[in-house]
């Protein structure tokens, strides 16, 4: 006798767009799908035909108050589910997933600000939920973006993150650009680290709520700096991405 | 409801099947490395390898004195519950014949336990006899940490969640406790060839 | 620090199969070290292919141990002392 049936379902892809060099974006639509928070992520696992098996986690890209279901996956170097997913996977496939996933990570706009959000690569990509999630709502929660990306052509979102913030002042997104940069470029241009921080966050006495996500080195780097910098360790919450994804 | 689902076009990171592995295995050119916790970073100054438990002396050694005993080259395929295979991996370490040697006990089984709170159990017949090893180089270099430096057990005809990692000694038990891998499903006793992955396999 | 740690939403997917409840934002106590805090705020070791450590931050005690195989969870709690579960307003 079963006693509990299994949460994992097959999700449509209806969609693959490529965003930048090495990420994409699958849209999907889930039959039955009772809604996310932004933050939350998805377990996606891929099956061959002898049976073997690969799972990994993807964080949401979508608003909850969007129709479709998006997520964006970076094409790891020796990766074994993201090769898939950016390279073979196309409109018509399935895919099976279970979530939404996680209740730690998650921003409502109703829970208020000031929202610092600083991501890494990928890290991104739950945060977006958030900034999406922020605009459908119209939210006016004073927010900041501090964004780290390889190069330029490698910032996720880039067009997206500047209407947002051209038409909404309460939202600014800063970017670092770590490894090459236009020749034009003014913005900063090294890691994310304290000095860079210090500039660009709110002071803790205004209580900022702080979400971190990417690569765990970033991440723990970020997280110790703003504790460092007085903020309220509870106020910030962190989502690493491990040494690598897959 | 998703049973029987197939991800079309995908194959994972394997190649085909080869005759030389174990079922259900595929060869493996890295070295993947699997934790279940973090990295222990025991300085040489503060290491020692016990034999304790059911013997009448237990047994110590100190790096130094580790490295003094007679240590062998060892050759052998390796194989992860996980499915991955490496054949011809070369180690260099002391038997743990050699550990036991003079050892007066009892015992039929025995614990291996570990920097963190890693342990293994194994039938004590499986460890000697030249088919275990305590080891501390791996392709004639000094074992990394991530791969269990200072030194591992290795008992390579089991799979290879046996040869645990930050060993630290092998206690010699009257009755066979599962360790952290065989608590939580894996097979007691994990023959690659009888593909013994799981308990009840 | 281990590059390959990660936090507890990482643990989510898979005890979200055990628990009926979000695991990771119920307060745990350590039976280590005594600490309270959320689960989100552990640190998750994904075994790949074999199973899912969660770890007190302060200490590394195990908190949670997760295994599956053959149609079957395994899970060790004994790492926590108590687990505090608000009830969530429907």
């Amino acid at each position: 006798m079963q006693l509990y049936r299994t949460l994992w379902r097959l999700a449509d892809v209806v969609e693959v767009v490529p965003e930048t060099p090495r990420t994409k974006s699958l849209v999907l639509e889930v039959p039955g799908w009772e809604g996310h928070k932004a933050g939350q992520h998805v377990d996606v696992r891929l099956t061959a035909e002898d049976g073997y098996q690969a799972q990994r986690s993807y964080s949401i890209a979508s608003a909850p108050e969007d129709d479709r279901l998006v997520l964006t996956v970076e094409r790891l170097e020796d990766g074994e589910v993201s090769p898939y997913l950016t390279e073979v996977l196309m409109a018509g496939d399935q895919l099976e997933l279970r979530g939404p996933i996680g209740g730690y990570f998650t921003w409502e706009a109703r829970e208020g600000g000031p929202l610092f959000l600083i991501g890494g690569g990928s890290g991104v990509v739950p945060l977006m939920a958030m900034l999406r999630h922020r605009a459908a709502v119209g939210s006016d929660v004073p927010t900041r973006l501090l964004y780290a990306s390889r190069s330029y052509e490698e910032i996720i979102y880039r067009r997206e993150l500047e209407h947002l913030a051209a038409r909404d002042g309460s939202l600014a997104v800063i970017h670092t650009l770590t490894r090459s940069r236009p020749a034009s470029w003014r913005g900063y241009q090294r890691r994310i680290d304290a000095a860079m921080l210090a500039e660009v966050a709110w002071s803790p006495d205004e209580g900022p709520l702080a979400f971190v996500c990417g690569p765990t080195p970033l991440v723990e780097a970020v997280g110790a700096a703003l504790v460092g910098l007085g903020h309220d360790a509870a106020r910030v919450k962190t989502e690493r991405f491990g040494a690598t994804g897959g | 409801m998703s049973a029987g689902f197939i991800s079309r076009g995908f194959r994972g990171r394997r190649r085909g099947p080869d005759r030389q592995l174990p079922p259900g295995q595929y060869l493996e050119d890295g070295f993947p490395v699997l934790s279940a916790g973090p990295t222990p970073r025991t300085p040489l100054e503060a290491w020692d390898f016990a034999v304790v438990g059911e013997v009448d002396e237990p047994k110590r050694w100190t790096w130094e004195e580790f490295k003094q005993l007679p240590s062998e080259e060892i050759t052998r395929d390796i194989h992860c519950v996980t499915k991955w295979s490496k054949l011809g991996t070369r180690w260099e370490g002391v038997s743990v014949d050699t550990l036991l040697e003079g050892v007066e006990t009892a015992a039929e089984y025995v614990t291996a336990y570990c920097d963190g709170d890693y342990t293994t159990n194994l039938p004590l017949e499986e460890v000697t006899g030249g088919k275990a090893w305590v080891a501390y180089a791996y392709e004639g270099e000094p074992l990394e940490p991530v791969h269990g430096g200072p030194a591992r057990l290795l008992v390579p005809h089991l799979y290879f969640w046996k040869s645990a990692k930050w060993v630290r000694g092998l206690r010699l038990m009257a009755s066979d406790i599962p360790g952290f891998w065989e608590s939580l499903g894996y097979h007691n006793y994990g023959d690659p060839w009888r593909e013994q992955r799981y308990w009840g396999d | 620090m281990d590059a390959r740690r990660l936090d507890g939403n990482a643990a989510a997917g898979p005890l979200r199969e055990v628990f009926a409840f979000e695991v990771t934002s119920a307060a745990y106590t350590c039976e280590g070290c005594g600490k309270t805090d959320r689960m989100g705020a552990a640190m998750v070791y994904e075994v790949r292919g074999l199973g899912t450590i969660v770890r007190c931050p302060s200490c590394d005690h195990a908190l949670i141990r997760l295994a599956y195989s053959r149609g079957r969870h395994w899970l060790d709690l004994r790492g926590i002392r108590h687990l505090q579960v608000e009830e969530v307003a429907r």
